[in-house]
C-alpha cells in the first residue's frame, strides 16, 4: 500500500486537484471551472482523480486551498486548510527552491509572494478591483472576438503595441475601444492589451516591491503568452513559465499535509450527499449570515456567526437534525 | 420636554463619555446603539460616496440615535479632513429633517478646556468651575485607567487559558467604574482590577509573536470597523501592541510631538499630518524592539495615511520588518482579510523559525 497525499485548490474560477506520494511526485492531477458550484467541482474533480490513480495508493492526507477552502476543507474533513499564498509558495519552492519572485494572476484576484532562503519575506494582493485579471481579459477577447487560448499568439504577430490605459480596467475598456474606432490594428490592440496588464500588475501589486531573479508566472494568466513576453520587456529578466503553474497551489497544499497527523480518506465521500444552508440570525439588526455544512443529518460546521444569539440558532439547527 | 443627549460609538469609550455627560448635566444620557450592518447602511445610504469610513460609522450612528430620540449630539475633531467632518454630518442630518442642537468639542485640533466649559454651561447654568474641573479629571483618569488595562489584556488575552476571562472581568470592571464618581475610589478601583487581571491564569511562552498595529485613529480603535482584527490576532496566540488610544491622542500625544519629529529626522523632514508622523515613529520603535510583524490600518482612501506609507515601507525594508495594509470600507466580507492575516501569520511563524531545513525537504 503505498502512502499518497490530495490537495485541492477551489479558486473563484477554477478548481484544480493533485495526488502525490511521498517525494512530491505527481501521480494525478485535474483542472476543472467551478462554474460557481464548488461542491460539484470538487466532486467532479475526485472522480476524475479516482480513475487516474492506481488501486494500490492510499489517501492519508488531505489538504483544502483557494477561495472556498474552508467549506471543501470541511466537507472532506481535511487535516489542514491554507491560504493560498502559503499553499503557492510551498508548491513552488518543491519544484523550484531557489525562486524570489512569485507573479501569480488568476481569474479573480492576483498576487506577489517574495521569497528568500526558502522562506516567504512579504506578499501583497490586489485589493479593491480585479483589474487586470484572467477575467477582465476573456471579457476583452470576447469584445475584440478572439478565442481567449490564441491571445498570446496573436499579440507576439505586432511590432507596434497600442498604448492603453493601464489604471484601471473602466479606464482601459473605453481605452481601448476608442483605439479600436481610430483604426488601429487588431494584434497591436491585443499586444497593447496584454502590455497594460503587466503594468497595471506592476503598478498596483507590485508596488514598492523589489522584484529579483528568478521570478516564475503562475496562475490562468500565465498560459497567455503575451503577458509573459510583456513582463520580460519590462522587467527585463527572464520569466519561467511551467506547465504545471496552475497546480501549484493544490501541490503545495498536499505537501504541508504530509505535515499533519494521517487520516483515512476514501473517494467514497463523492457519494455523500452534502448541502450548504444559510441562516439569517435575527437576534439584532447586525442581521449575521450563518453558514451551516451538513452531511446526511449530521451538521458538520457552521461559520459566520459573531454572539451567543447565534449560538443558540446553531445549537437548535443541530437538535431539529437529531430529531429527525 | 427633557433633552437627550448622544453621542457615536468609538470601542468601548462610550462608558465613560457617558459618565462624563451625566455629571457636567442633568440631560438623560443615551449614547447610539450598537455599530451594526444597520449602522453602516445608513451611514453609506446618506454619506457623500469617495468620504472615508469613520464619517459613515459616525453618520450612521447619530440617525439611530436622532430616531431614539435624541434632541442633542456631541462630536469630536481631529487632524485630518474629520476637522470638517462635523460641519458636513450637521449638514446632512438637517437636510434630512431632524431637529437638535450639535455640539463640538475639539477645535483647531486641540481640546480648548474654556470652549467646553462654555459649551456644558450653556446646557446646565448651574455648572459650577470647581464640579467642571473635578470631572473632567475624573473621566481622564477613567479613560486612562482603561488604556493601561486595555494594554495587559493585549498582551495576554490570546494566551488565557479560560476562554473569555479577560472580556469578562473587563465588563465587570467598567460596570464598578461607572457606579462611582469619586476619583479615590476610581484609583483603589484600577488598581484592585490591575493585579485580578494580571492573575489570570495564562499560557504564554516566553518568546511569543509579537505584533505591532498602527495607522489612522478610528479604525484602529473601533473593533467593528477593522472586523475585530485584534481578536482575530488574539486567536492565533499572538501579543498585541496598539499605540493608538484616547490617553495617548488627548495628552499624550502633544506631549510626543516634538520627540517623534526629532527621532523621524532621517526619513521624514516636516510633520505628518494626523497621525502620520507618529506611524513612522512607531514603525522605527517595532522595529527596534525586533517585533515580528506590523499591521497597518486605513479606511481606504485615507490621505494623511497614504502619505506615510511609502516612508513606512523604506523604514521596514531598512530594519527588515515584515509588514502587511490592510483599507476599509464599506464591504463587510471578512474572506479576503482573513486569508492575507493567515498568510500574514505563517510569514512571521516561518521567518522565527528561519531554519535551514525547509518543509518540504523533510
Amino acid at each position: 500500500m503505498k502512502k499518497a497525499y490530495l490537495g485541492i485548490d477551489i479558486g473563484s474560477i477554477s478548481t484544480k486537484g493533485v495526488v502525490i506520494d511521498k517525494d512530491n511526485k505527481i501521480l494525478a492531477s485535474t483542472y476543472l471551472w467551478t462554474k460557481g458550484n464548488p461542491l460539484k467541482a470538487v466532486k467532479e474533480v475526485l472522480h476524475s482523480l479516482k480513475n487516474e490513480l492506481d488501486e494500490t495508493s492510499q489517501i492519508v492526507g488531505v489538504g483544502t486551498t483557494g477561495s472556498a477552502r474552508k467549506l471543501i476543507g470541511t466537507i472532506l474533513g481535511a487535516n489542514i486548510i491554507k491560504n493560498e499564498i502559503t499553499a503557492h509558495a510551498i508548491g513552488t519552492l518543491s519544484k523550484y527552491p531557489d525562486i524570489r519572485t512569485i507573479i501569480e494572476i488568476g481569474g479573480q484576484d492576483s498576487k506577489i509572494i517574495l521569497l528568500k532562503d526558502k522562506v516567504v519575506i512579504d506578499y501583497a494582493m490586489n485589493t479593491l478591483c480585479a483589474a487586470g485579471t484572467g477575467a477582465f481579459l476573456s471579457s476583452q477577447a470576447e469584445r475584440l472576438d478572439i478565442p481567449v487560448e490564441e491571445f498570446g499568439n496573436i499579440a507576439l504577430t505586432s511590432n507596434n503595441p497600442t498604448p492603453i490605459a493601464a489604471r484601471c480596467t473602466v479606464f482601459a475598456e473605453s481605452d481601448l475601444v476608442h483605439k479600436a474606432q481610430m483604426g488601429h490594428k487588431k494584434e497591436d490592440i491585443v499586444a497593447g492589451l496584454c502590455k497594460s496588464v503587466a503594468l497595471n500588475y506592476l503598478n498596483n501589486v507590485g508596488k514598492g516591491k523589489k522584484i529579483i531573479s528568478p521570478i516564475i508566472f503562475q496562475g490562468g494568466v500565465s498560459k497567455n503568452i503575451g503577458v509573459v513576453k510583456a513582463f520580460e520587456n519590462i522587467l527585463n529578466e527572464k520569466i519561467i513559465t511551467d506547465k504545471d503553474g496552475h497546480l501549484m497551489g493544490a501541490l503545495g497544499v498536499a505537501i504541508l499535509s504530509k505535515q499533519q497527523k494521517e487520516i483515512n480518506f476514501t473517494f467514497d465521500i463523492i457519494e455523500d450527499e452534502f448541502e450548504t444552508n444559510s441562516i439569517n440570525c435575527s437576534g439584532c439588526p447586525n442581521n449575521c449570515e450563518i453558514i451551516c455544512v451538513k452531511k446526511e443529518h449530521e451538521l458538520l460546521d457552521s461559520w459566520g456567526n459573531r454572539c451567543e444569539k447565534g449560538n443558540q440558532i446553531i445549537n437548535k439547527e443541530q437538535k431539529t437534525f437529531h430529531n429527525e | 420636554m427633557n433633552n437627550i443627549i448622544s453621542f457615536p460609538h468609538l470601542g468601548n469609550y462610550y462608558h465613560p463619555i457617558s459618565k462624563l455627560l451625566s455629571l457636567l448635566t442633568e440631560e438623560e444620557i443615551t449614547p447610539s446603539p450598537p455599530i451594526t450592518k444597520k449602522t453602516l447602511e445608513l451611514g453609506t445610504k446618506y454619506a457623500p460616496d469617495t468620504v472615508c469610513i469613520p464619517f459613515k460609522y459616525n453618520l450612521g450612528n447619530f440617525i439611530e440615535s436622532l430616531e431614539n430620540g435624541a434632541t442633542i449630539l456631541f462630536t469630536a475633531g481631529g487632524g485630518c479632513r474629520y476637522r470638517y467632518y462635523a460641519e458636513v454630518t450637521e449638514t446632512i442630518l438637517k437636510d434630512l429633517g431632524y431637529h437638535f442642537k450639535f455640539y463640538k468639542l475639539i477645535k483647531k485640533d486641540m481640546l480648548n478646556w474654556k470652549d467646553a466649559y462654555q459649551i456644558f454651561k450653556e446646557i446646565n447654568p448651574e455648572l459650577t468651575k470647581k464640579h467642571f474641573l473635578h470631572s473632567i479629571i475624573y473621566t481622564l483618569l477613567f479613560i486612562f485607567y482603561m488604556d493601561e488595562i486595555d494594554k495587559i489584556i493585549r498582551k495576554n488575552i490570546g494566551f488565557e487559558i479560560n476562554k473569555g476571562e479577560h472580556q469578562k472581568l473587563l465588563n465587570k470592571m467598567l460596570k464598578e467604574f461607572k457606579q462611582t464618581d469619586s476619583i479615590i475610589r476610581l484609583t483603589k478601583l484600577y488598581k484592585k482590577y490591575k493585579r485580578k487581571f494580571k492573575k489570570i491564569k495564562k499560557d504564554k511562552p516566553k518568546d511569543c509573536l509579537k505584533v505591532g498595529i498602527i495607522g489612522e485613529l478610528y479604525t484602529t480603535m473601533e473593533p467593528f470597523a477593522n472586523y475585530e482584527l485584534e481578536k482575530e490576532l488574539a486567536k492565533e496566540k499572538t501579543e498585541i501592541k496598539r499605540f493608538t488610544n484616547l490617553s495617548y491622542l488627548l495628552w499624550q500625544k502633544p506631549l510626543l510631538k516634538r520627540r517623534m519629529k526629532r527621532k523621524v529626522k532621517k526619513y521624514c523632514k516636516y510633520y505628518l499630518g494626523a497621525d502620520g508622523l507618529d506611524n513612522i515613529y512607531r514603525t522605527m520603535y517595532l522595529g527596534k524592539r525586533k517585533y515580528d510583524g506590523i499591521i497597518h490600518i486605513k479606511p481606504f482612501g485615507c490621505t494623511p495615511e497614504i502619505t506615510a506609507i511609502p516612508i513606512i515601507q523604506k523604514v521596514c525594508e531598512d530594519y527588515n520588518l515584515p509588514i502587511i495594509f490592510f483599507s476599509y470600507d464599506s464591504e463587510t466580507a471578512t474572506e479576503g482579510i482573513n486569508t492575507r492575516l493567515e498568510a500574514f501569520k505563517d510569514l512571521i511563524t516561518l521567518r522565527r523559525k528561519n531554519n535551514e531545513e525547509s518543509i518540504f525537504r523533510d
